[in-house]
């Protein structure tokens, strides 16, 4: 078989794929030639010779400590219990923030955007209150808010709340706003009240773009606990502190540890909410679309 | 002209819409209808044919309430106005079940009778065994006929159809004239219904409008001779050729 015809390759030998044509059949970027974990898997190995190359190759014996091989991280801080517990008690708590400052900014944004989207003044006013809550560089403020609300967990939530709020908002008021122009008619000749229109029109059909917002905020809210932690240092170490007291010490595996633990978390969290966006619109809407 | 056939038997004089020298001029200045003067009583299924941006769906806007017009005087005699749009417009997170409920539940009517009512008319369009299935696993077709039945719960008498057969294929199409057909007669509401199509204007109505282009008016009326229930051969037939031809013509004399 000739290589030089592309149009005749497998698609043409394979009549059933064109005849299956859901809109979920989107057209395939490239054909798979692997199994889908295989091209993450062989970037993961790429990357770890990297890493082992700048560790061992083009660091000094005596400054590796600053890239500290892979193997040397998981045998001197996750085998080590005291350093692994240490982490993963950090991790708790750092999740508890993350996760209460995520539920309060996921109220807040939801209502704000419902109010937003109620009348055009509103919008008018209470947007670019959001673009600027976005624009804030939250690092500034959060020496401020320690000293106004106090250096522990409320503290902590609030950044998360400032730092997870916008996507929440915009992706709420989008989703609101972008009901089809006839189904909104629909509503209006049967005289709908306009509760009945964002609780049966409105909201359901905003319900893929508030978990697009969601999935994006967690991932935020996760950060924001870290930045949080790392500023404000009472009570129990959150992942912030220890990386903070990691850092100050120069524990090289612990630090960095810490942080793949850190950045861990929040692909989970990234995964769980698409997850839950899938459960609770996959039926009728398509995310790949 | 001649009359092949009588006219439709019921020609009751319900008024059901009246609209009297009704004109529409948008807050831009366009003036989209002038001087309409049009009334649907019921048993009668008046379809208004006119180039594109004549201001035919406005009139519908404005029979419906949708769009209150700037002049003249509109006269609706009934609440039971059923509104088929030129998308299917089913919310794709309801089944066909919920999306045929929806009017009767924004209109409070008790889960037990609006289911009942729902399945009744799932069935007169043809959906049964369909209820479960969402919007998205539909063809086109089949969503135009789940819109169709979400209309009929309300139990209209005055039916208004803005172009809903547009978007279908030819047989599609054809297909469902007869079941609206079917539907006008068994159900008997009155009909405004809207169409590019000369000849699915003549193959449905009592009545046919031509209408000009912008601003809208009136140009001509034909009354269809043709017995409902209607034979689908009719469309081939010399005096449904004739009839076409003559809304064709005036169509396009409208048109220049």
């Amino acid at each position: 078989m000739t290589t030089t015809a592309p149009p005749t390759g497998p698609v043409a030998t394979n009549p059933k794929i064109r005849t299956m044509s859901r809109a979920s059949d989107m057209p395939k970027r490239r054909g798979g030639r692997f199994p889908s974990w295989v091209p993450p898997v062989i970037v993961f190995i790429v990357i770890l010779a990297i890493w082992y190359f700048v560790s061992y190759v083009l660091l000094d014996p005596a400054r590796s400590f600053l890239v500290p091989a892979p193997h040397v991280i998981i045998e001197e801080a996750f085998l080590d219990p005291k350093v692994l517990g240490d982490i993963m008690g950090a991790l708790g708590r750092s999740a508890g923030v993350a996760l209460t400052g995520l539920a309060i900014a996921i109220v807040i944004g939801f209502v704000w955007a419902v109010a937003m989207s109620q009348a055009r003044w509103i919008e008018r006013s209470l947007f670019p209150y959001a673009v600027i809550l976005q624009c804030i560089p939250i690092l500034a403020l959060v020496p401020l808010i320690g000293f106004w609300f106090g250096f522990d967990f409320p503290a902590r939530v609030i950044v998360c709340v400032m730092i997870s709020l916008f996507p929440i908002v915009s992706n709420t008021l989008f989703g609101l706003q972008s009901v089809d122009k006839g189904q909104r008619e629909l509503f209006q000749l049967q005289k709908a009240s306009r509760w009945t229109v964002l609780q049966k029109l409105e909201f359901p059909a905003a319900l893929p773009a508030i978990f697009a917002g969601m999935r994006i905020s967690a991932g935020l809210a996760v950060v924001g606990a870290i930045v949080g932690d790392f500023f404000f240092r009472r009570g129990e170490p959150g992942l912030g502190s220890l990386i903070s007291n990691y850092q100050s010490r120069v524990q090289g595996p612990e630090l960095f540890a810490a942080i793949i633990v850190a950045s861990l978390f929040g692909v989970v969290v990234f995964l769980v909410f698409g997850w839950l966006g899938k459960l609770a619109v996959g039926r009728w809407y398509d995310y790949s679309k | 002209m001649t009359l092949t056939t009588e006219p439709p038997a019921e020609t009751t004089t319900t008024e059901l819409l009246h609209f009297s020298d009704v004109a529409m001029t948008f807050p831009n200045g366009t003036t989209a209808l002038s001087g309409v003067d049009l009334t649907v009583k019921k048993g009668e299924f008046v379809t208004v044919v006119g180039p594109s941006g004549c201001g035919k769906s406005t009139l519908l806007r404005i029979a419906s309430g949708l769009t209150p017009a700037t002049a003249g005087e509109t006269n609706v005699a009934t609440k039971r106005i059923g509104y088929v749009f030129q998308d299917a417009t089913l919310l794709p997170w309801r089944t066909v079940q919920a999306n045929v409920e929806l009017l009767a539940e924004l209109n409070g009517i008790p889960k037990k009778k609006r289911v009942a009512e729902a399945a009744k008319a799932i069935e007169l369009v043809g959906l049964a065994g369909f209820e479960k299935q969402l919007p998205r696993t539909l063809s086109g077709g089949m969503r135009m006929r789940a819109s169709l039945a979400r209309s009929l719960t309300l139990d209209p008498e005055l039916f208004l159809f803005d172009e809903p057969f547009g978007a279908l294929d030819e047989i599609t199409r054809e297909r469902l004239n007869d079941e609206l057909i079917k539907l006008f007669t068994e159900q008997q509401f009155a009909g405004l219904f809207i169409t590019h199509s000369v000849s699915e204007a003549v193959y449905l109505s009592t009545r046919v409008v031509v209408m000009s282009g912008r601003p809208g008016k009136i140009v001509e009326t034909f009354d269809v001779p043709f017995a409902y229930p209607r034979d689908p051969e009719i469309r081939f037939t010399p005096e449904f050729a004739e009839l076409a031809g003559e809304v064709s013509h005036a169509l396009r004399k409208g048109h220049s």
